[in-house]
């Protein structure tokens, strides 16, 4: 029962860890071109397109 | 007219001040606009337009997006911003500024994916402790795996049901019933029990088949709210090929360049050659030809001189015109096909979706079956707590997941369908009632025809004469002028010099070329003397000193695809009428060289009303498809309608579907996934159904566990979704050959050659 204690918060940390990377990846906009995005990938240059 | 050309002709790349207006600012002393780019293909264009606007001097940022099909630029704040259209229009890509703010994030979609997510990442965790408990933990864990799943679970229905509460809500307050409501009244009671539960110890806990439930349905939602935002996007962005002002000439002389609202009555408009006449009035002065085809639908120029009261839309031919604008929006033709589209949609409004018909049988069904089992085991064992699970169980069991995701999940993937085949689908209803349609009325000019003449017989014409016809040709903006041109671009021949070229409105072009005058023009204008040419084929006649030297006969070139566009449908086992604002023999000519049967001439906008209400009345389901101002009240009217991108702004919002391509054959194909839509909508509800006719016995007669509910709920939505799948696969008889030859110039070609028109 004892180990419960810690692993029952690790899971919940993780999970929310993760719905927090998502919702920041959301909100910084990676998802606005997924068609781009499939594109981008074979581009041979260094330089950044802005953002 | 292609949309390139509508581009052309109307909308000049936007001018710095344009730019400006339409930029904001984003704080560090940057601005920041969108440009609706629709060129973009490829992730080369996207590098392309990425480098050369981002060496132009003071840009900070450029993004190109392909999935939008926009540009975003930002630029340092200076005195004027950089010649970004400019730039763009160098490499290629036509620009525009964008109709909708692409850079503010849609906060309905926003909202739903946050729910979605919030939805998923609990029911991840929760289905952690629930399968700990399936795997046999008992007692105490037990207990605590409960309580820390209702922990969980409170605050995510409370934040991720809002969506699905309120709908319920307005559905129940106004005394109807939809999807929402069965899903409300299951989550909060599956809630309630299980909570109830945890404290009188019971074995059981729904916590995990409410959020599930709630994730998956979340899961539909937001795939449908996607696909019709992305659709409403790509309209709105074509509104701005459409020209948004008018140069006036003030009382003191003065020209300046007003927005279209800002003009009124008595005001002087300066209507330059080859630009749309802003607002109704009467002409002041000049003689010219107007292209009234995108108004009226009669595909053959109008003459017009001083005191000839014009139609806003129209395009000028000829010379430079004054007008003095009689009426603002309100009082223009235009306003009085809004209100002839405002009472034709709401003939429309009746139409219910199959979501919520199916809703309509399923809630009372359910509701029913829940209230049955708890009064028949109340009845049975007199045990209260019992008889509350099983009416629990049974109405979580049959929560409608899968059918939450029958309708969205074809639809969203038909969506895609069609926008790979450039049509834009407004929303899913119309994918709906476009699968029903059983009989296609098309417009004429504009549509079934590019609303552009063509040479017949032009490989057979006289290269001479031709050459020659064509070096007056080439000066004038007349669409038989412009035809006669690109068929002589077309075989390459030179152009012997002419000079002293004028142009006589409505007669023709006058040259001098080797001591004798030339005329190209009307019959009885280049060769008085000849009688029998007056006939009634359009024509134009090439004379030398009044003495006939070529006659050239002309047709309306129809749009690419319109001919096996026409035998698909009829393939498909639609009917097809024509219903155009043109003269009978125009008409005639084009249903003649289709093979159509059914047709009408000088059809006014009420007359094509009054036709779809009779077809209605006869028990047709009629698709419209149309590009005209005089079309839009009948697209409103039609039990479902498409619009080629060409159209007026109305019309295309007036339709349901848009496409975006010249090929004529987006209509048959449009209605082919419309139709394999509908089948795999129906055998998803089937699978639905027979999926509920199996666990509702077992729910009903108190055999279902959580663990069984959470198997049965995912494993229908899994197979619903899974065979929506299948709409990507083969399509029998959509998929379309390669054009067959056909016999016209290309329109590539044709609008390379129009030079004077550009």
């Amino acid at each position: 029962m004892s180990i419960l204690v810690w692993l029952v918060p690790v899971s919940f940390a993780l999970g929310a860890v993760g719905l927090a990377a998502f919702l920041w990846s959301l909100r910084s906009g990676q998802y606005q071109d997924l068609d781009g995005a499939a594109e981008r990938v074979l581009f041979d240059d260094e330089d950044e397109p802005g953002r | 007219m292609t949309v390139q050309a509508m581009g052309a002709a109307a909308a000049a790349a936007p001018s710095r001040e344009e730019m400006l207006l339409a930029s904001r600012a984003v704080g560090g002393g940057e601005r920041e606009l969108r440009l609706s780019v629709p060129s973009i293909h490829c992730g080369g264009c996207l590098q392309a337009i990425e480098r050369s606007l981002g060496r132009l001097e003071g840009v900070t940022a450029v993004r190109a997006n392909l999935t939008t099909k926009s540009v975003t630029v930002r630029w340092r704040e200076g005195a004027s911003p950089p010649p970004i259209a400019a730039r763009l229009d160098a490499i290629g890509h036509a620009a525009h500024l964008a109709g909708s703010d692409g850079a503010r994030p849609d906060a309905a979609f926003a909202e739903l994916v946050r729910m979605l997510a919030v939805a998923g990442f609990a029911s991840a965790n929760i289905m952690a402790f629930s399968v700990s408990v399936w795997a046999g933990a008992g007692g105490e864990y037990r207990h605590l795996f409960h309580l820390l799943s209702a922990a969980i679970a409170l605050p995510v229905l409370l934040y991720s049901g809002r969506a699905f509460y309120r709908s319920a809500w307005a559905a129940l307050r106004h005394g109807r019933t939809n999807m929402d409501v069965p899903i409300t009244i299951g989550v909060g009671l599956a809630f309630a029990m299980s909570f109830y539960d945890l404290f009188a110890d019971g074995p059981h806990a729904y916590f995990d088949a409410a959020v599930m439930l709630l994730f998956f349905l979340l899961i539909g939602r937001t795939l449908d709210h996607m696909m019709r935002a992305k659709a409403r996007t790509m309209i709105a962005d074509l509104a701005k090929l459409a020209p948004r002002g008018a140069t006036v000439l003030h009382p003191d002389g003065t020209a300046g360049y007003l927005p279209l609202e800002a003009i009124a009555p008595g005001m002087t408009v300066l209507v330059a050659a080859g630009e749309r006449v802003p607002a109704d009035g009467r002409v002041l002065s000049g003689q010219a030809e107007l292209d009234r085809s995108l108004i009226t639908g009669e595909s053959a120029p109008v003459a017009i001189g001083p005191g000839a009261m014009v139609e806003a839309g129209t395009l000028n031919l000829g010379e430079p015109l004054r007008i003095a604008a009689t009426a603002t929006a309100d009082g223009s033709f235009l306003a009085e096909m809004v209100r002839l589209i405002a009472a034709a949609e709401a003939g429309r409004a009746g139409y219910r979706r199959i979501a919520d018909r199916a809703a309509g049988l399923y809630a009372p069904v359910v509701h029913s079956a829940a209230l049955l089992a708890f009064i028949g085991w109340l009845a049975a064992t007199g045990d209260w707590h019992l008889a509350a699970t099983v009416a629990v169980a049974v109405l979580i069991i049959t929560c409608p997941c899968a059918l939450g995701l029958a309708v969205p999940i074809v639809q969203v993937i038909a969506a895609r369908r069609l926008v790979e085949r450039g049509i834009m689908l407004r929303d899913g209803a119309g994918l709906e009632r476009l699968a029903e349609a059983d009989l296609v009325v098309f417009d004429k000019t504009g549509t079934l025809t590019t609303g552009r003449p063509e040479l017949i017989d032009a490989e057979r014409a006289d290269p001479a004469a031709l050459a020659l016809a064509a070096a007056l040709a080439v000066h004038s903006r007349h669409p038989q002028a412009q035809a006669l041109a690109a068929a002589q671009a077309a075989r390459g021949d030179p152009r012997p010099a002419v000079d002293e070229l004028r142009e006589i409105a409505g007669c023709g072009i006058e040259a001098r070329a080797a001591g004798s005058t030339l005329r190209l023009g009307r019959a009885d204008w280049a060769a008085p003397d000849a009688a029998e040419l007056a006939a009634d084929a359009p024509r134009t006649v090439l004379a030398r000193d009044g003495r006939p030297i070529a006659v050239f006969t002309f047709r309306e070139m129809l749009r690419p695809g319109a001919g096996p566009a026409l035998s698909m449908l009829t393939a498909q086992g639609l009917g097809v009428e024509i219903v155009s604002g043109d003269h009978d023999r125009a008409v005639r000519s084009v249903a003649d060289a289709l093979g159509v049967q059914r047709f009408a001439a000088d059809v006014r906008p009420a007359g094509k009303l009054a036709r779809l209400a009779e077809l209605a009345a006869q028990g047709h389901r009629p698709l419209m498809v149309g590009d005209g101002l005089n079309d839009a009240p009948a697209l409103a009217r039609a039990h479902v309608s498409m619009a080629p991108a060409s159209a007026v702004d109305v019309g295309r919002n007036a339709a349901d579907f848009v496409f975006l391509r010249d090929d004529l054959r987006a209509v048959p194909f449009a209605i082919a996934v419309a139709q394999r839509a509908r089948v795999l909508v129906r055998e998803n509800f089937a699978l639905a159904v027979l999926y509920n006719a199996i666990a509702l016995p077992f729910a009903i007669a108190g055999l279902v566990t959580p663990l069984a509910a959470a198997l049965a709920m995912s494993g229908s939505s899994l197979i619903v979704v899974a065979n929506a799948m299948r709409l990507h696969g083969r399509m029998p008889r959509a998929r379309t050959r390669p054009a067959p030859p056909e016999r016209q110039p290309a329109p590539a070609a044709m609008v390379a050659a129009a030079g004077p028109g550009r």
